[in-house]
């Protein structure tokens, strides 16, 4: 698949209300930047979650849809006013379909510095195969 | 542009301050060319005592960010390295940026720069900035003659 280069986007994308169903909670929903990529035995994707520590993050994968979700708390303070705002506080939401077929054991997911890395190791019957031609 | 009563929302005042910089930055910016966007976002907090800078820098190393204080204005400068990949791997998606940053806040009075702590926890830069004793609004009672 072919590299896709992009500049910086926007700034943080409130999450389109149309493609996630009603929550229970209330306030504003984050869709996360993230990068995917992939070799022969794994998909490694990684998204940006600042503010997020592991407590706060939950990867299920179900059926094909791999989803991302992180809860996070606003910062509160009664002795600070709010005087500039250049980015909003809520929570994370994404989901993918994942067409290869994954081994689910194996899943890893780590958060460092506000970076959620997810490595989905693929099944042994969708790595790919050298098929040897011998001269006839 | 300004909205009056806006029905069945409750009042969100981060909302609001965002429309009104959208609103502020379209004025001049013209049509069909977006506003560049700051990078990185930063969030100032004040009170009377101390001014909180918070920015969004997921996946920063520290040791790459700058901070400099001269009078009332602070200096954000770093970069953000680029993901790399191995060999016969590839990239389906790229959307997290990457890159230099450098950014000046202007802050509402003179801080006390031995005193500023930074703390990068979550991917959340946290500066905070006393304000300087000699700043700070002092009271002065009236005697009657």
């Amino acid at each position: 698949m072919a590299e896709v280069e992009k500049s910086r986007e926007a700034k943080k994308q409130e999450t389109p209300g149309n493609i996630i169903t009603e929550r229970i909670r209330t306030g504003r929903i984050y869709m996360p930047d993230v990068d995917i990529s992939e070799d022969r035995d794994n998909l490694v994707l990684y998204a940006d979650l600042p503010g997020a520590g592991d407590e706060d993050v939950s990867v299920t994968l179900e059926n094909d849809v791999l989803t991302i979700e992180a809860k996070i708390l606003p910062e509160k303070s009664d002795a600070h006013r709010l005087s500039h705002a250049e980015y909003g506080t809520g929570d994370y939401f994404r989901s993918f379909t994942i067409n290869e077929p994954i081994d689910r054991e194996k899943i890893e997911a780590k958060m460092k510095d506000g970076v959620l890395r997810i490595v989905l190791p693929k099944k042994e019957e969708a790595k790919p195969k050298q098929i040897k031609i011998h001269a006839g | 542009m300004a909205r009056i009563g806006r029905i069945g929302l409750s009042w969100d005042p981060l909302r609001e301050m965002e429309q009104l910089e959208r609103d502020w930055s379209n004025l001049f910016s013209g049509f069909g060319r977006a506003a560049a966007v700051k990078y990185p976002p930063v969030n100032v907090f004040t009170s009377e005592e101390d001014v909180v800078v918070t920015s969004e820098l997921p996946g920063v190393n520290p040791e790459d960010v700058d901070l400099t204080i001269t009078g009332d204005v602070l200096t954000l400068k770093g970069t953000r390295r680029r993901q790399e990949i191995g060999e016969g791997q590839t990239w389906h998606r790229r959307e997290r940026g990457y890159g230099d940053f450098y950014r000046t806040i202007q802050l509402p009075y003179n801080v006390d720069s031995a005193k500023v702590e930074a703390k990068y926890n979550k991917g959340i830069l946290r500066i905070t900035l006393p304000r300087a004793e000699a700043d700070k609004p002092r009271k002065i009672s009236v005697k009657t003659a």
